[in-house]
Formats: structure tokens, sequence, C-alpha cells
């Protein structure tokens, strides 16, 4: 087996334990998949559980598939099928991102060898908790792309008339902004954040922390040769109520961002940015 | 002051790129899509976009020499002048998406970096790491937010289309469902821009995102919208075979170097390190010197197919070969392929830097679907021209409105008026095949080129005087009724007789995928087929007794599944009925009991209509434009080889 060396010491360590994990799991075998299921906004939830045969290669969206094929409690008891959020099946959409044995992920590259490589072990799935539930697993995230007006996350450009080529940039930039670019918008970085808190009431969104995703494509567009014609816009909206300052600085969004984008560090260039910002503004008066 | 609006339906490239640019002409837009957008399929595309550029111009290429390489990869199906229109458009689009942001690769000055990729033998290909597909959507979602931040946009996400509203003979809006409060009602709009992708899901497990069921093609089909060429369905040579989908091994591994082999030994047990360069057989180099690992899709997934299914190359015995890219340094391969090669580890456990990837052939791409028009343009030759000699100068330039008329209110309009079919939804551009990094290019072509035809439409033709938002209520709510009709008959069914695999609608759904991938993709045969149309109507008698697991008027997802099921099944006769009445092999449509291409019968796209009074479906041969470029034979320079151990290896990978 050859170790995956271009990965940062946590994501290294949590591959060396699936590749373990993976090594000894034996297909054919029966595991326990535990939902935390809801019929809808302020209803109840419930736990339900479920047997499935896994073989090589099953992740969690096959299991709930083949739940949903064949809605039966391992108890016996007929239920309805599981409802969950999904797309790509490739962690390239961030839609089926859940928290699955308290972690929060992507469903479908959890692969069910390297979380219960054993007959009869267990893995339980959970709604993301920082957002509200539509049902069962599936959460509506309508307020993460909410934030991305807040911080005006594209570049200013005059029209899609032909207007000749774009900047040029060097490879160094591009292979920078390629990365902070690969956000999906998926939301682990907020559930994970001790700062970022549910908030179903959407006129409160624009005073509540925006989060590290949103301030990771601030700097992004910031880093853009005509992105930046906003750059003081984005800073004095991260300058306000719910904005960089709401941070405390806790670096879990990093550990959890499925694309390893240096979330930390966005947040400390966009610190600084703001910081000097706050203090232009504050010798011009403006 | 005019009520005037446009509904875009599907927020991929093609209905972002529609979007954008039918907001900037100053008309409102409607967007729908069944995710948000930024979450929709065209993230998966992954190689790159096809253009011509400066380096390759210098080297003698041309946007001529794309589009003759589009049609020629296309085997000479698709209708010529819109292809010319799209190819030249070509460079305009990439300096657009680089306005915008787009992180494509640099060169070490800065400029635009370019890749090999299937069909060429120049560098055309622009690229953001392996996730081009995922770095356009954004830039494209990225201005849409702007614009709906200015009230220019409204976006309709998790909403459901369910059917198209035709009055007067013209499409006047659409009634569509929210998918969480399960509330259905019509919206009027002037015009209706159908981007909603591919139909992958009615082949069970494909290279395409959950959303990909094509059934929103279906139900305009089932409204009288004509569907073209739905045989032409491309198989991607190289996936990874998953429990839940097969992921796509982007075609810019093999235009990075990496090279397709099986051990010349069938069933050799050893590692794939331990194989020495004599006893592997690079079946792709030693057939096509030429293009190598780099022949379009359809010829290496027949290759591939061949030396699995009827050569028992494959290999441990299975229907899998390599890709190997460990001759290449691993550091080029991250900053390169970074994006799929994570795929392949994250999903396989295995780091294809350090050993070879094990692929097999997948259903990726619909080249058929709704079927559409437009108008020539200035280009009209007396007589085609013979195949461009690659490399030599340009017949012509590369003007605005040579290919297809810039505004014309007929291009990419379906035969129903005031509805348009943008992106892989149609069946323009791809012919019998499409090559690779050409789809994420008609996808945005057709939003920004064909966007001004619908706002022209809407502008100057029969919305101007008869808006939609004057029309009487009546014909809206007729078709809110039929749709909620078709609900309550599907809900009714809870509960009642025994559950029963028969009826079960995701037992009917895999046995649909089944039956489709079996009988419809790589290889086709009549009597297969006999048994394949025969399947389906044994399928449709089940789908009518259909029992629902789920009655819950809230979030029902079992319901939206259970409906689109019967959709599927209505594309799947047209890809049969489509596939049986082509008697010859073109393309991505291979038939061994007529292994010849026959343009005197079948240069001609096949047009699928549904008569809504039997539900059944015809097909008709029609001619194409093919005023162009004449056809030539599509070998790619074959050489017959065998797979024989003695044979000494080839040297040099593609690239």
């Amino acid at each position: 087996m050859t170790t995956a060396t271009h990965l940062p010491p946590h994501a290294a360590e949590a591959a060396r334990i699936a590749a373990a994990n993976r090594a000894r799991a034996v297909p054919g075998r029966k595991v326990y998949v535990k939902v935390l299921r809801c019929d809808g906004p302020g209803k109840p939830s419930r736990w339900e559980t479920f047997q499935v045969t896994v073989e090589r290669g099953s992740n969690v969206i096959s299991m709930l598939q083949q739940i949903a094929a064949s809605p039966v409690t391992a108890d016996g008891r007929k239920t309805t099928p599981v409802v969950w959020d999904s797309g790509c099946l490739e962690e390239v959409c961030g839609a089926c991102t859940m928290v699955i044995n308290g972690k929060v992920r992507q469903s479908c590259s959890c692969l069910i060898d390297d979380y219960a490589p054993a007959e009869g072990d267990t893995i339980t799935l959970e709604p993301m908790s920082k957002f509200p539930v539509v049902r069962d697993l599936w959460v509506d995230r309508s307020r993460l792309f909410h934030n991305l007006k807040r911080v005006k996350a594209w570049v200013p450009i005059d029209g899609t008339y032909s207007l000749g080529s774009g900047p040029t940039e060097s490879p160094e930039s591009q292979e920078q902004r390629y990365v902070m670019s690969t956000c999906m918008s998926c939301g682990c970085c907020l559930e994970a954040c001790p700062q970022f808190n549910i908030e179903p009431d959407q006129s409160a969104w624009d005073t509540s922390f925006v989060g590290a995703h949103a301030i990771n494509q601030a700097r992004l567009f910031n880093e853009h040769e005509t992105g930046k014609r906003l750059k003081a816009e984005r800073l004095d909206a991260l300058m306000s109520a719910g904005g960089i300052n709401d941070c405390g600085n806790a670096q879990n969004c990093a550990k959890v961002c499925p694309k390893l984008i240096p979330l930390t560090e966005s947040i400390g260039v966009i610190g600084r940015a703001v910081t000097i910002r706050a203090v232009a503004k504050f010798f011009s008066g403006r | 002051m005019s009520q005037h609006r446009v509904i875009v339906v599907g927020g991929g490239l093609a209905g972002l790129a529609a979007s954008v640019r039918v907001a900037e002409a100053g008309l409102p837009v409607d967007l729908f899509s069944l995710v948000p957008v930024k979450r929709s399929h065209s993230v998966c595309a992954q190689g790159g976009i096809n253009a011509c550029n400066e380096v390759a111009r210098q080297q003698g290429y041309s946007e001529y020499e794309h589009f003759d390489e589009t049609i020629y990869g296309g085997d000479f199906l698709a209708d010529q002048h819109p292809v010319l229109e799209m190819a030249n458009w070509a460079p305009k689009i990439i300096d657009l998406l680089d306005r915008m942001g787009v992180p494509f690769n640099r060169t070490a000055e800065g400029k635009r970096d370019l890749r090999l990729f299937g069909g060429s033998l120049f560098k055309r290909t622009h690229f953001a790491g392996a996730t081009t597909g995922q770095q356009l959507i954004y830039a494209l979602d990225e201005q849409t937010r702007r614009y709906e931040s200015e009230g220019k946009v409204t976006k309709y996400e998790y909403w459901e289309f369910l059917w198209p509203i035709i009055e007067e003979g013209r499409c006047v809006g659409i009634v569509a469902q929210d998918m969480r409060t399960m509330q259905v009602r019509a919206f009027r709009a002037d015009a209706v821009i159908m981007a909603t992708g591919g139909c992958g899901l009615v082949f069970g497990k494909s290279t395409n995102s959950i959303i990909c069921n094509g059934a929103a093609a279906a139900r305009c089909y089932q409204a009288g919208v004509w569907y073209g060429n739905p045989e032409m369905i491309q198989v991607h040579p190289t996936a990874i075979p998953g429990a839940d989908k097969l992921r796509l091994m982007s075609e810019s591994a093999r235009g990075e170097g990496g090279r397709v082999w099986v051990p010349r030994k069938p069933g050799d047990t050893r590692a794939p390190r331990d194989i020495p360069e004599a006893e592997r057989f690079y079946f792709l180099e030693e057939k096509y010197p030429a293009y190598g690992n780099i022949v379009p899709r359809d010829i290496a997934t027949r290759e591939i197919f061949d030396i699995c299914v009827n050569q028992g190359m494959g290999v441990s015995g299975e229907n899998q070969v390599y890709l190997d890219l460990t001759h290449k340094d691993p550091e080029y391969l991250t900053k390169k392929l970074g994006g799929i090669l994570e795929i392949y580890e994250k999903f396989v456990g295995v780091d294809p830097r350090h050993e070879p990837m094990k692929i097999f052939p997948a259903v990726h791409y619909s080249m058929g679907g709704l079927w559409t028009q437009f108008t020539k343009g200035s280009y009209n030759p007396a007589e085609p021209r013979p195949k461009h000699k690659s490399g030599s100068p340009a017949p012509l330039g590369a003007e605005v409105g040579l290919g297809m008329q810039l505004g014309a209110i007929n291009n990419m309009m379906t035969n129903v008026k005031g509805l348009y079919a943008f992106g892989e939804v149609n069946f323009a551009y791809h012919g019998a095949n499409r090559l690779g990094a050409n789809a994420l290019l008609s996808c945005i072509f057709d939003g920004l080129f064909c966007g001004v035809s619908v706002v022209n439409y809407v502008r100057n033709d029969a919305p101007s005087k008869n808006p939609a938002s004057d029309m009487p209520a009546s014909a809206f709510d007729r078709v809110v009724e039929q749709e909620n009709q078709k609900g309550q008959r599907l809900l009714a069914t809870v509960g009642q007789g025994s559950a029963d695999a028969a009826t079960n609608p995701y037992i009917i759904g895999k046995e649909l995928g089944d039956e489709m991938t079996a009988a419809c993709t790589v290889v086709r045969t009549e009597p297969r087929l006999e048994q394949c149309l025969k399947k389906l109507g044994e399928l449709k008698d089940r789908y009518a007794r259909v029992r629902l697991p789920d009655d819950a008027p809230w979030s029902n997802q079992s319901f939206t599944y259970a409906r689109a099921v019967g959709d599927m099944l209505a594309i799947a006769d047209a890809v049969a009925l489509g596939s049986k009445g082509r008697k010859e092999s073109r393309g991505a449509h291979y038939r061994p009991d007529f292994p010849d291409r026959d343009d005197a019968n079948f240069m001609k796209s096949s047009v699928a209509r549904f008569d809504a009074a039997t539900r059944s479906t015809t097909v008709a041969f029609e001619p194409i434009d093919a005023s162009l470029i004449l056809p030539t034979a599509r070998t790619y320079g074959k050489k017959d080889v065998d797979s024989g151990a003695k044979k000494p290896a080839m040297a040099g990978a593609a690239s």
C-alpha cells in the first residue's frame, strides 16, 4: 500500500486509519446504519436503525439507496425511505454533506469499509446541525449562498461581450487561487465552527457570522486583478456585524475542509487587510 | 412597459450562461433548478474546454480545423453550420471566462496553459487543474449571483420542472413543483430555455450526477417536442467502477501522457510494476500510432471493451484495463491532474501516482437530445470542401455569423415556438460522438450566442404582440390540474396491495438501467434490441402498477423519483428505437450486424416523435445540413495489430 505523502498530517492520519480498516473489511458482511430522522421543520427527531449488506466499494450513498428500495428497520418495522441531499457522488458538488459518526463530511466519499469494517458495526448519520432540517438528512443551506452575496464573491466584469482576454497571472498566483476556488460551499467549515450557529430567521443573516467559507471567497476575489476593484466593499462588509471579528480562532474549519483549503490562512490574510483598512479609514475620516 | 419574462430550466453551464446573457439584455429571468445551481452536474466536467489559441494557430491550427475535427469526430452526423459558428466563437468564450476570474492553469510567463485532448494533434484544450467544469460553473454562478443581488435573476432552487405550457402554438410558461413543500404551480414566460443536461440515469450507473435522469427532456418530448439522435449515447472509455456510480477518470489523464495497457498474458497475476515493458500490450498505441491513447472516445471504448469482453485480456480476468501514469513525475501530476487523482485515491484507496489505475468504460454523455433548429450563416460554398488537411491554412476566417446567423430567433429553438434547448439537452454540435472538452464549449456557446436569439424572439416576435402575462389563466390552470392529478394518482398507490419487487419504483429503475446498459451501449444488435424493447414494454406495464413507499406531503423524494422513472421509460424507448432503426455503424453507435457507415441511407438525423394518444414513439430519418465538409472514412489512421507476446513493445506515450 502506498502512502499519501501529499496530505497534511491530520488528513494523512485519517487516511492511515481508513486504509487499515479497509484492509480487514470482509465483503458481504452486515452492518447497521443508524439515522437521525425528522419529518420536517418543527417535528420531533427520532433514531431509526437499518441493517444493510456491504460490498467492496459500498459508500453511505449506496447504503441509503439500499434502504430506499426496501425501507424496513433492523427490527422489522416498515418505514419510509430516508431523505437526503446528493448530486455528483464524487465530492465536487458539496450536496451530500452530513455528520457521520459525529464528524461532518461528504457521504459519497465515505466508504463503509473505512468506517464499519467488522460484521455488526454501526455507522451513524445525522443532519448538519448548523442549518435548519428540511427532512431527515436534508438541510437548508441557503444562508451559506446568501453569505456569498454579502462579500460580493464575484469579479465585476463589464458584461459578457467580447472585450479581449483577462489579466495575465503568475503560475504561483493561479495555484494559490485555484485551491481557494475549489470551495464547493458544502458547509463543513461552518458545522465545525463554534462561532457559527443555526439561524432560522433570515432577517438576522446579514448580521450573524459569515463563516470561513465566505471569508475565503472574499480573499479569492481580492487577489484577482479585476476582482480587487471590490476589495474595499468586501472588507467593509467583513468589518461590520457578523464579520471577521466574530471569528474565535478555533481553527476547526481548516481541519474539516474536504478540499484542504487553507482557511485559517485566508482568515489571517483578511484579518490583516481589515486592520489596514480600519486604520486608513480612521485617518482619512471616511 | 411590457412584463416580459424568460424562464431558464437548469442551472448548469448552459442555463447560467443563458441567464446571464438574457438578464444582461434587460429581460428578467426566472431560473429553475433541482439543486442549488452551484451543485449542477457541470461541476463533474474535468479535462478542459477547447478553443483555437495563439500557440496552436502559429503551428498551423485554426478555428476551421477545430470545426473540421468536431465534424469528423462526430462521424459526419451533426448539422455543420452550427458547429462552424461554435468553433469560431470558442476563443471569445475562453477570453470571457478568463475575465470572470477562472483560474486557468498558467505558463511561466502567465499565459493560459494548454493540453492535448482526444481527436486533435494540436494542444487546444484550456484547463483549470482537472476540475475545469467546476471552475467554469463557479465563475458563471458568481456572475448569476451578481445579477440575482441586483434583482435581475430570480432563482427557484429545489424546484422541479414538470411540464411546458403550450398555448396558441407557442410555449408560454411551465408548471413546476417545489420539492420541499410539494406545491405545484404555473409560471408564465415569453420564452422557456431548457438547459437540463443529459439522461445518464436511464442507464442506471453512469458518470452522471444523480439528478441527470433526463426527466425534464422526457416531459418536453411527451408534450410534443421532437427528440433528435436519441441513440447517440457516449460511453466514456475510462471510468472507475463503483457501487453507486461509475466515476469519471478524465481524458486529460491520457492527454497528460497516461497509457492504456493490459498484460500480454491473459490472467497474469503479477503486480503491474513487476510486468516488464515487453510483456505489456499498449493496444491503443499499437493500433493507432498517430493518435495513440488519445483516439476519440467511441474508439477507445470499443477497443477496451473488445480487449476485455471478446479477448478475455482484462486485468485479473475482469472487465478492467490499466490506465498508467506512474512513469510521470508525481509533482507534475498533482499540479496538472490533482483533482481527478484525488477522486481515484479517495474512492479506490490507491494512489495513482504510484500504481496504475484500473478503469472500464461507462455511459457519459448524450449527443442526442431535443431537436433544434438554426439559421445558416453567410458561409455557403457551392460545394462541400474535402476534409481539411491538419495544419494547412484555413480556407476562411472566423468572423461572427459565418456559421449561424447571430440573433436569428430560431437558433436552438425546438419545433415548439418559444421553447429552446441549450447545452447537452439538445442534439446539435456533437453528431455521433462528442470530442473531449467540446461539451463545456457547446453549453456556454448556446447560452451566449443563442441567448441573443431568445431576446430577439421575445422582443420582436409573437410575445411582443401578445405577452404571456396577458393570456387567460385557464391555459395555465389546466396544466397545473393535469400535473396535480398525475401526482395524486401516484401518491394514492401508497399502502395499496402488497409491496412487491415488480411494482417497486427503485427496482423498476434498476432493471431499466441494467437493460439499457446491456442492450444500448457499446455493442448493439437487432435481436438484443428486440429483447430490450420487449423488456421496456414489461417495465411500462409494471410501472402502470407502481407502488410508492411514502405518501408524505412534504419533501417526498421517493415520489419525485418514482415520477421520473415513468419519464425515463419514454426516453429509453426513443434510445432503443433509434438504435434499432439506424442500420449502420457510426460514431458511438456500433452495430456488428451493420458494421459499416452507410451515408446514402443514414447520414441523417433520427428524429423521434411521441404520439400522446397511443403513448408510442416513431423514429424517422431526416436530412442533415452537410453542405460544408465532404464525409470521409473516419479511421484515425488505424493499423491492424495482434496482441502476440513476441512483438516488441511500442515506445513513447501520446503527448
